[in-house]
C-alpha cells in the first residue's frame, strides 16, 4: 500500500451459500482496501469466492456480514436510488461472459449505461455528445467499424472490448473486471490485458479477479484469496 | 430512455414476442366475433319480441278472457304516458288450408291498424306492409273476410331462409275452428254445436322473425275472433290489452303506472257481473309477458358470458405464460441492466411497457381482423354453404336472416381493455419476481 487515497474498502466480509443441506462459507472475514489509480488483481482457485467478492464490492450482491465503504460511506446505508447511481456512475463491470444485450448493436451496448441514467428528454438533448463519446471509446478499442454490428456477429475478443467500452462509458472511478480473458485465446487475452494496462496508466482504478497467476502478474498489486481469506499481497512495480 | 428502446427491440427482434402478439390478436378476434354474433342474435330476438308485444300487456292466459276492457282502454288512453292500446283475443284453433289437413294453431284476434300502432305488426306483413288497415279486407269474395297467416304456416323456406313469395296471394281458403267458452268457462253451446267454424281467405302473411309465432299464429279480425271464441255479445271480453307508451317513458315506470290504474279499475268495478274474471289478469312488461321465450335466450347469453369469462381467464393465463417465458428468458438482461444501474421499478416498467405495447397492437389487430371478418361473415357463410353446404344456423330451422354483424363499440372497448390488462398482469408477476432478485442472481441463472 502506498498511502494513496482509498477509493474502496472492505472490512470483515462474510458470505456463505446454501448448497442443499449444507452451508458453504465462501468469504470468511475478508479485509481489502483499493487505492485510487491502482491495478489490483485478486487471484484464487475456482470456487475460492473471488467473483463473489467482486460482486459484493460492486453492490451486485450483499455480504452476510461486514462492511464495504465507498469513499468512506458504508454501502449498506445507500438508498436504492444511490445504489443504482453507484452501479451506473461509480463502477464499471467487465464480466467473463461479456453480458451484452443482443437486441442492441455495438454502439448502443456501449452507451447503454447513459441510456439507463437519462430520461427520454435529457437523452435526446444530449444524444449527439453521448454518441460521440461512445464512438470515441469504440475507436480507442479498435471497434469503430463494428459499431452497427450485433454482439452475436462479433468474436469473443471483440465482445469483451465492447463490454470494456460499456464499463467505461460513464467514466467510473472503479473498473471491476471478472476473469476478463477466461473465454479468450491467449493472443486475444493479451490484447485485452493490454487495454487494461493502458487504462490504468491513464489513471483508471481497476480490480480484476482471475484464477491465472500469469494474468494477475500484469497488475500492479496481487492478493491471493484462499479458504475465504485474503493472503499477503504482492506489490509489483 | 433504455426502456423505450428495449420495449421496441424486444417486440421486433424476439420471435416469442410475435407469438405473444399473435395469441393476443387471436383471443381478441375470437371474443369480438363470437360476442358480436351472439349479442346480435339475443338483441335481435329481444327486439322482435318487443315489436311483437308492445311495451306492456294487461291480460290473462285464461281462454275465457276478461270483460270491461273497453272501459279500461279508455282509462289508459286518457293517461299522458300511454300512446295507444290494442285489445287482443288469444285462443287456440284448428286450421285447415284448402283441402289439406287440419293443424293446431294459435288464433290472435286483432284490429290490424290499431295493433300496428302498438306493435310492429304492420311491418311484418308482406302484401300490406305499412298499410295494415286493408290487411283483413276480403280478397276474392267480398262476403268472406281475410285472415293473416304466420308465414311459416303458408310458405316453405329455402336453404337460405328465403320464402318463395308470389306476386299475389293464391286463392286459398282457410277454415278456422274454435272452441267457444262462456264467461264461466263452460262450452258456449250445448249439444253437438260446440265448435265455431268459419272460412277466411288468406289476405296476407306475417313474418315476425319469431319462429314460434310465424309457425303457429293465424291473425283474425278482432270481432270475428271474439265471436268464434265466445267472447262477443253484450259482455264482450278480450284476452289482453297491448299497450304502447309514449317516447321517453321508461318501461318500469310505465308498467307501474298501468298496474296502479288496473288496481284502481278493479276496485271501482269490483261489483260488476263479470268482475270475477279480473283475478286472472296480470299487468306485465313486454319482457315479463314473453319471459318464457326470452328467459331461455337470456340464459344462453348468461352461459355465454360465463363461458367467455372462463375463456378470458384462460386467455389471461396463456398471456401470463407467454410473458413469463419472455421475462424468464430475459432474466440475464435484467441482471445486466441492474449491473449498470437500472432500478427495479425501471425493470418492471420496461416489461410492463412491452406488455402494454403487445396488448395494444395485438388487440388492435384482433379488433381490425374481427371487424373485417364480421363485415364479410355473411358472404363467408354463403361461400361455405355454396361450396361445402355448411351453414352455421340451418335456415330451414332457425328464423335467422343474416348473421348479426354489428359490433357494439362498448363491448369491443371492454375486450380490448381486458386484453391489455391480461398482458400487463401476465408481465407484472414475472418481471416483479425477476426485479426482486439481486443483480448477481439474475446474471447467474439462465432462466427464472
Amino acid at each position: 500500500m502506498s498511502g494513496n487515497e482509498l477509493i474502496l474498502t472492505a472490512e470483515r466480509l462474510y458470505k456463505s451459500y446454501r448448497m442443499g443441506a449444507t452451508n458453504v462459507s465462501v468469504l470468511r472475514g475478508v479485509d481489502l482496501a483499493v487505492e485510487k489509480g491502482e491495478f489490483l488483481a485478486i487471484v484464487g482457485a475456482s470456487g475460492s469466492g473471488k467473483s463473489t467478492l467482486l460482486h459484493i464490492l460492486g453492490a451486485l450482491d450483499s455480504p452476510a456480514k461486514g462492511i464495504v465503504r465507498v469513499a468512506g460511506r458504508d454501502l449498506r446505508r445507500f438508498t436504492g436510488g444511490e445504489l443504482n447511481a453507484f452501479r451506473n456512475k461509480m463502477v464499471g463491470f467487465v464480466f467473463q461472459f461479456y453480458h451484452l444485450l443482443d437486441e442492441l448493436n455495438v454502439l448502443e451496448n456501449v452507451f447503454l449505461p447513459t441510456m439507463v441514467s437519462q430520461g427520454v428528454l435529457r437523452w435526446f438533448a444530449n444524444r449527439g455528445r453521448i454518441k460521440k463519446r461512445a464512438r470515441d471509446l469504440l475507436s480507442e478499442l479498435g471497434l469503430e467499424e463494428r459499431a452497427r454490428h450485433r454482439p452475436y456477429q462479433l468474436s469473443g475478443g471483440e465482445r469483451q472490448r465492447v463490454a470494456i467500452g460499456r464499463a467505461l462509458m460513464n467514466e467510473p472511478g472503479l473498473l471491476l473486471v471478472d476473469e476478463p480473458t477466461g473465454n479468450l485465446d491467449s493472443a486475444t487475452g493479451n490484447a485485452i490485458l493490454g487495454i487494461f494496462e493502458k487504462l490504468n496508466k491513464a489513471g483508471q482504478t481497476i480490480v480484476m479477479v482471475t484464477h491465472d497467476e500469469r494474468i494477475a502478474r500484469r497488475a500492479g498489486r496481487i492478493i491471493k484469496l484462499a479458504d475465504g481469506k485474503i493472503g499477503k499481497g504482492i506489490t509489483r512495480t | 430512455m433504455y426502456k423505450v428502446v428495449l420495449v421496441f427491440r424486444y417486440l421486433l427482434r424476439k420471435r416469442i414476442s410475435y407469438l405473444a402478439f399473435f395469441s393476443v390478436s387471436l383471443c381478441v378476434f375470437i371474443v369480438a366475433v363470437v360476442m358480436t354474433v351472439m349479442r346480435g342474435l339475443v338483441t335481435d330476438f329481444k327486439d322482435k319480441n318487443h315489436r311483437f308485444v308492445g311495451d306492456c300487456v294487461v291480460g290473462t292466459e285464461s281462454l275465457v278472457g276478461f270483460a270491461y276492457y273497453e272501459d279500461f282502454m279508455k282509462v289508459l288512453e286518457g293517461q299522458d304516458f300511454v300512446e295507444c292500446t290494442s285489445p287482443v283475443i288469444k285462443s287456440y284453433a284448428l286450421c285447415r288450408r284448402g283441402s289439406g289437413p287440419s293443424v293446431g294453431v294459435e288464433v290472435f284476434g286483432i284490429d290490424a291498424e290499431r295493433h300496428s300502432r302498438v306493435t310492429g305488426f304492420g311491418e311484418t306483413l308482406h302484401y300490406h306492409k305499412g298499410a295494415p288497415r286493408q290487411a283483413f279486407e276480403p280478397v276474392f269474395d267480398s262476403n268472406i273476410p281475410g285472415c293473416i297467416v304466420g308465414v311459416d304456416l303458408w310458405l316453405p323456406r329455402d336453404s337460405q331462409g328465403r320464402y318463395s313469395y308470389q306476386q299475389s296471394l293464391s286463392e286459398e281458403a282457410v277454415v278456422i275452428s274454435c272452441v267457444a267458452l262462456t264467461a264461466s268457462g263452460a262450452l258456449a253451446k250445448g249439444g253437438l254445436e260446440i265448435v265455431n267454424t268459419k272460412t277466411f281467405w288468406c289476405s296476407d302473411t306475417s313474418e315476425s322473425g319469431l319462429a314460434r309465432v310465424d309457425g303457429s299464429v293465424v291473425y283474425l279480425p278482432f270481432e270475428w275472433a271474439q265471436m268464434l271464441c265466445g267472447m262477443g255479445g253484450p259482455d264482450k271480453r278480450t284476452s289482453s290489452v297491448y299497450i304502447k307508451f309514449r317516447g321517453g317513458v321508461k318501461f318500469e315506470r310505465g308498467c307501474a303506472g298501468v298496474a296502479s290504474l288496473w288496481e284502481e279499475f278493479v276496485r271501482a268495478n269490483g261489483g260488476k257481473k263479470l268482475s270475477g274474471l279480473f283475478s286472472q289478469v296480470k299487468v306485465e312488461s313486454w319482457k315479463g309477458y314473453r319471459r318464457e321465450f326470452i328467459a331461455a335466450m337470456e340464459k344462453e347469453q348468461t352461459m355465454l358470458i360465463v363461458l367467455f369469462a372462463l375463456l378470458g381467464v384462460t386467455t389471461v393465463f396463456i398471456v401470463f405464460v407467454v410473458f413469463y417465458m419472455i421475462v424468464s428468458h430475459k432474466s440475464k438482461d435484467i441482471g445486466i441492466l441492474e449491473s449498470i444501474g437500472a432500478s427495479r421499478a425501471g425493470i418492471v416498467r420496461l416489461f410492463l411497457g412491452f406488455a402494454f405495447l403487445v396488448g395494444v397492437l395485438g388487440s388492435f389487430i384482433g379488433v381490425v381482423a374481427g371487424g373485417l371478418f364480421l363485415l364479410n361473415i355473411n358472404q363467408i357463410e354463403g361461400w361455405l354453404f355454396e361450396h361445402f353446404e355448411f351453414q352455421l344456423w340451418d335456415r330451414t330451422i332457425y328464423a335467422i336472416g343474416d348473421i348479426p354483424n354489428k359490433a357494439d363499440y362498448r363491448v369491443l372497448l371492454i375486450i380490448v381493455i381486458s386484453a391489455i390488462f391480461a398482458c400487463l398482469l401476465g408481465a407484472l408477476v414475472p418481471s416483479w419476481q425477476a426485479a426482486r432478485l439481486k443483480p448477481v442472481e439474475s446474471l447467474q441463472v439462465g432462466q427464472l
